[in-house]
């Protein structure tokens, strides 16, 4: 596939992922807008970042839901807020807007719910990843052709 | 520091000149704080193309030791709300008062009360994340900001300063910040490992004449504003009394405008000195050390502490007396939810008035509690957000102000904290269980009888039935006091569960030390006195300990009056008793401790001491003196008296506490 066929393709991806909400295409572009030649890799880098924080995120919330003792939902809260931080930061739209309803059921203290919503939140990141890391070997191709990354902008 | 160089220097160093290097704001030094790895990066980045030069650290605490360790290393500080080690609120408070930088918060929460939280704290902007460059690029103007304001506070000797100059006084008003200071910088402290030192008195920092309060210095700071009483306080002698070479009249001016602020968000009410509250109060709080010896208080050197929770008492009401402060919170929280049926809002509002006229509510104010709106929310859900005495004493405040806010709303005490309040006001009622309906809750009781710890300890419920007469008679109240008696001394029992109970509930106790020293004083009869009350000179003189102090502590929450009460209660019984008068309609339970109370205070003075409580008891003495609503003290005095003793009615009229088996 030539560079220019490559280019084409990352944008539609990008703008589908856009388009299905999985991402906040303001935030997103915002992120694509701080890379430049000096930053070449800003976005995977932070991505990769995301990913990581958000693994561990997300083992601490199933301990802390887990907890046959007694769920201390004020620590779920916390997790989920911060999720919430870091995910809006990257602009994983889906996942932020479950880490919401999460922090919501932890008011309710309602177990159960908050179980079902981190079930949830889990295959949001899970799709956002991988959503995420097919847009990045999209982009490894096209520079490795010697093409570079199209700057979006929003104006579908 | 030469504006011209722009890089990494301080640009904006230099004082008096507003030149500023040609490539500002490029250059300006962020120190930017996030426990989220993510966040951090992408901020970091984007300061980064704003031409900014960028620290990151991921630790509040780190970011503390940064600050200090290059007192002028940095222009502007953006901080994360919550982070794992410390509340970004903490953190503000601690640069806003060491550092003086501007501080910038974020959080992906933008719900009103975090955000009016930033406000109150100090943060010169909020921001909601994600956060977007554009929101950053225009973060300079925050620095230019106060820097303009600090060149016109601190004189222009491009050196330190030195000299008094007088520079246009930018200290309005010296309202005494109240001798909260002392709370205020003991929680500090205790937040603060006490840094330290750096006790730059003479801070001169060069070109920007940035005085570095160090804890010592602050704490000098403190005693000469408690020295000079609240009211008197002005920066010129107050540095005359601190008596620090290199310091100006104008760094004090600021900074006791900061402290001020401070001591406002504490009470959630500006106010005047707590005296007001305390002179209110001196009858019935016995025990009750009145705020008004706020001096006193710091001259014991326990100012902060009991600054705290006098203010708080003062603030919540309640009569934090020296001793364990906490128990006002918790009182607070359960007068609240005490009924208080006789106590008229209205009535109560009317003594409030008086005695928020000066007081009230700011009797906190040296206390640091970033919680004002917070304490709310404590209340309500017995949130430990009181992680510091600040809070605690906030939460206090918190419930007072509300209270007060109502009271004092008609009153313009300085700065009402009609913010504070008002937001708190609906927080108040609700964590307070029923904010004094009385009028107690709201109104001046409200702040007195609500936070009032009932501590019951004698008998664990005081039982009100006397008089409770809503209508707070204020005037007929014997003792003068301020009827914002809100230290219910709920006789031991009693306190104990209030304690608990408001422990649990707003965590105010817990790390108050003021409280806590109520806490100890557990035994303080804590008489919940309807307002209706006659209070008969008995007042609940709790032997055991200084209920009253309890007492204190809550009229001090209450913003009454700062009483704190020196762990005597028993001496002035009457103050208590003259709160629980106020909070008739608090518990039934309390009113019985308070009958208790009621006869020990009885036994004690016989009489009302209201008036006699600011002298003879340190404890209480705060309110008496300060708050010149005689007419809240009264109606208190009459609902103790009203107050049957040990039985749950008390009858209150007169006082027939004699009877009141202690």
């Amino acid at each position: 596939m030539e560079v220019g066929q490559m280019q084409r393709q990352w944008v539609d991806y990008t703008k589908s992922l856009f388009m299905e909400g999985l991402l906040n295409g303001q935030q997103f572009l915002q992120l694509q807008q701080l890379q430049d030649e000096n930053n070449p890799e800003f976005v995977f880098e932070v991505v990769s970042l995301f990913f990581e924080d958000s693994e561990r995120l997300l083992k601490d919330l199933t301990f802390a839901l887990d907890q046959k003792g007694g769920v201390d939902f004020q620590k779920v809260d916390a997790l989920a807020h911060q999720f919430k931080g870091s995910s809006s930061s990257v602009g994983a739209l889906r996942v932020s807007n479950c880490c919401l309803a999460l922090r919501n059921f932890c008011l309710e203290q309602n177990t159960d719910a908050c179980l079902r919503c981190l079930q949830q939140l889990k295959q949001e990141y899970c799709l956002v990843k991988n959503k995420l890391e097919t847009l990045f070997r999209l982009e490894q191709q096209i520079m490795a052709a010697g093409g570079s990354i199209p700057m979006m902008e929003l104006s579908f | 520091m030469n504006l011209n160089n722009v890089k990494g220097s301080t640009m904006l160093s230099s004082p008096g000149d507003g030149a500023v290097s040609d490539q500002f704001p490029a250059g300006l030094r962020v120190l930017v704080v996030d426990d989220d790895p993510t966040c951090l990066m992408i901020l970091e980045r984007m300061l980064r193309t704003c031409l900014y030069q960028v620290t990151k650290c991921n630790r509040a605490e780190i970011a503390l030791t940064l600050l200090r360790e290059n007192k002028n290393g940095f222009d502007i500080v953006i901080s994360d709300v919550h982070m794992p080690d410390m509340d970004g609120f903490k953190l503000l408070e601690h640069i806003g008062l060491e550092m003086d930088l501007p501080v910038i918060m974020m959080s992906a929460d933008d719900s009103k009360n975090v955000v009016m939280k930033g406000v109150t704290h100090g943060a010169c902007d909020y921001l909601i994340k994600p956060v977007r460059i554009d929101s950053l690029k225009n973060i300079w103007q925050h620095v230019v900001r106060k820097k303009k304001n600090e060149w016109r506070d601190t004189e222009q000797s491009g050196s330190a300063d030195e000299g008094d100059r007088q520079q246009k006084p930018s200290d309005d008003a010296d309202y005494s910040s109240s001798a909260n200071e002392g709370s205020w910088r003991n929680s500090k402290k205790r937040r603060d490992e006490d840094e330290d030192a750096d006790d730059r008195d003479d801070t001169s920092t060069l070109k920007k004449p940035r005085v570095v309060w160090s804890v010592e210095l602050h704490q000098q700071f403190v005693a000469a504003v408690d020295q000079l009483g609240i009211n008197k306080a002005v920066p010129k002698k107050i540095l005359e009394l601190m008596n620090v070479p290199g310091l100006t009249r104008e760094n004090v001016a600021s900074h006791l405008q900061k402290y001020r602020l401070y001591l406002r968000r504490l009470s959630g009410v500006s106010q005047h000195p707590n005296n007001s509250f305390l002179s209110q109060q001196d009858g019935n709080f016995g025990s009750i050390s009145s705020i008004n010896d706020l001096q006193t208080l710091a001259a014991a050197g326990q100012l902060p502490a009991q600054s705290l929770a006098t203010l708080q008492a003062a603030g919540l009401g309640r009569s934090t007396a020296k001793a364990g402060v906490p128990m006002p919170l918790m009182d607070q929280r359960n007068l609240f939810s005490f009924e208080n049926p006789r106590i008229r809002f209205g009535e109560v509002q009317q003594q409030q008035q008086h005695m928020s006229d000066g007081k009230s509510i700011n009797l906190l104010h040296g206390i640091p509690t970033n919680m004002e709106a917070k304490q709310l929310a404590n209340l309500h859900q017995s949130t430990q957000s009181i992680g510091s005495l600040n809070m605690r004493v906030n939460a206090s405040t918190t419930l007072t102000n509300p209270l007060l806010m109502q009271m004092a709303q008609s009153q313009p005490r300085g700065q009402v904290l009609s913010e504070n309040t008002g937001h708190h006001v609906p927080g108040l009622s609700s964590a307070l269980g029923q904010p004094n309906r009385n009028g107690i809750s709201n109104g001046p009781l409200g702040r007195n009888g609500m936070a009032y710890n009932l501590v019951p300890k004698n008998s664990s419920t005081l039982s009100y039935p006397m008089n409770q007469t809503p209508e707070m008679p204020v005037s007929s109240f014997p003792l003068g006091s301020t009827p914002v008696i809100s230290s219910i001394t709920t006789k031991g029992s009693f306190q104990e569960e209030v304690t608990s109970g408001i422990k649990g509930d707003n965590g105010f106790v817990p790390s108050y030390d003021i409280f806590n020293e109520l806490h100890h004083h557990k035994s303080h009869d804590w008489e919940i006195t309807s307002p209706g009350l006659t209070y008969t000179a008995s007042q609940p003189a709790n032997p055991s300990h200084g209920n009253i102090n309890v007492s204190s502590s809550v009229l001090v929450q209450q913003g009454f009056y700062p009483t704190q009460q020196t762990g005597r209660s028993r001496d002035s019984p009457l103050m208590a008793k003259s709160i629980f008068s106020l909070g008739e309609g608090l518990e039934q339970g309390i009113l019985q401790n308070a009958d208790q109370h009621l006869n020990t205070l009885v036994d004690n003075s016989g009489r009302v001491k209201v008036e006699r409580i600011p002298d003879e008891s340190s404890q209480t003495n705060l309110f008496p003196e300060q708050y010149g609503q005689e007419d809240l003290l009264s109606s208190l005095l009459k609902q103790q008296e009203g107050m049957g003793p040990t039985e749950s009615e008390y009858d209150f009229d007169g006082y027939s506490l004699d009877n009141i088996p202690v």
